[in-house]
């Protein structure tokens, strides 16, 4: 007997990113069910564009995508922690820049 | 627009920065348009093919509000409840048309909420009861077809309020449309008990779709969208009726919802809809 019976399957996680109107990039905003790539994208569209939020959608399996994980927070992101002189921090950015 | 500054162009109109998960740049469909009925024009007949046009939008959109918290996925509640929005944005404009020259000045709750069963000018097709989620997506496929067509025709309208209503309807409309063809076509060609599903639903819908090609000629354009959504989805085309008439281009049609002849699905349907409206009226929220 195979234990999945009576259990709907469910659809695949997707991973959702949209570029907003004044975005530069896409900016991950969430995640959905959808049964295709296709429906992905509408589903996102209705889900995380209807207020008028984007101009552009990104949707990935989210079992695409390679993380790191916690076990490897200190050896990736420790080292970084004192090397201040790797940031611009040594220029003056005029006010009227935006995105920085 | 500023040109003196290239990154003051791309901020441009985003003042509200903090809020981006609200969107920015909302636009109004009616902003610049003038409202005086232009010399020639029927206001009878404009008021009529509004008053028409919103009912069907009006209705439509509360069958479509029906599947909240009854769909089959929480994405497709909300796809769903998002074109039911959309339709019930275009009912408020045109009603509020249809209050600006049919004479009596009333506002879009007098034709929503204090208009009798009779009184309603939508296609029967829009009223009939919710049934499975494949007949929902097959009304869809037929009405958002018909609805785009006509929406296409009448951004041409010689009544400006009109053309612009129309205008914003279109690009609601296409994406209907397509989600409709979409899932008609993962419904015809998916399992057998979809398969099933779909041609039931579209025997269900075939007696309706005569009377929707009464008062314009866009019966080309449907055809065309449904020939090419069931070939691909393995379904038979619906079969219906010729119009009763179609010399006629005035409103009511007879014997069909434009005639105010309905089904009685839609009277529970309207004491759904009007129920609080009419327990408090002149209420405020």
């Amino acid at each position: 007997m195979s234990s999945t019976e009576g259990v709907k399957d469910e659809w695949p996680l997707y991973e959702v990113f949209v570029r907003g109107k004044r975005g530069l990039n896409h900016v991950h905003v969430g995640s959905l069910h959808a049964a295709d790539d296709r429906m992905a994208l509408t589903h996102a569209r209705d889900l995380y564009t209807r207020r008028n939020e984007g101009v552009s959608i990104w949707v990935v399996r989210s079992d695409h995508i390679a993380a790191s994980t916690r076990d490897e927070k200190d050896p990736f992101f420790a080292p970084s922690a004192d090397k201040v002189y790797r940031h611009p921090t040594f220029y003056d950015i005029p006010d009227d820049v935006p995105h920085i | 627009m500023s040109d003196d500054h290239v990154y003051m162009t791309l901020a441009e109109g985003h003042e509200d920065d903090a809020r981006w998960a609200y969107g920015t740049g909302f636009e109004d469909p009616l902003h610049g348009v003038d409202i005086a009925v232009p010399e020639g024009v029927d206001a009878g007949e404009v008021a009529a093919c509004c008053l028409a046009l919103g009912d069907d939008a009006l209705v439509s959109a509360q069958r479509l509000a029906e599947w909240c918290t009854r769909a089959p996925e929480l994405e497709e509640e909300v796809a769903l409840a998002n074109i039911g929005l959309d339709l019930l944005g275009q009912a408020r404009l045109l009603y509020g048309r249809c209050g600006q020259v049919d004479g009596t000045g009333r506002g879009e709750d007098a034709y929503a909420y204090f208009r009798d069963p009779g009184d309603f000018r939508n296609v029967r097709l829009a009223e009939l009861p919710g049934g499975d989620f494949a007949f929902s997506i097959t009304r869809l496929l037929v009405l958002s077809s018909w609805r785009l067509a006509l929406f296409e025709q009448l951004t041409a309208s010689p009544d400006p309020v009109l053309a612009a209503i129309a205008a914003k309807g279109v690009k609601e409309l296409a994406y209907h449309r397509q989600y409709a063809a979409e899932w008609a076509v993962r419904l015809g060609d998916g399992t057998e008990e979809s398969h099933r599903r779909m041609r039931t639903a579209l025997e269900q819908v075939g007696p309706y779709i005569g009377e929707l090609f009464t008062a314009y000629d866009v019966r080309d354009e449907v055809v065309a969208v449904l020939r090419q959504v069931t070939e691909a989805a393995g379904l038979p085309m619906p079969a219906w009726k010729p119009s009763p008439s179609s010399s006629s281009r005035g409103y009511p049609m007879p014997g069909a919802g434009r005639d105010g002849d309905h089904t009685e699905h839609l009277a529970p349907l309207l004491a759904e809809l009007q129920g609080v409206a009419r327990a408090h009226p002149e209420a405020t929220w």
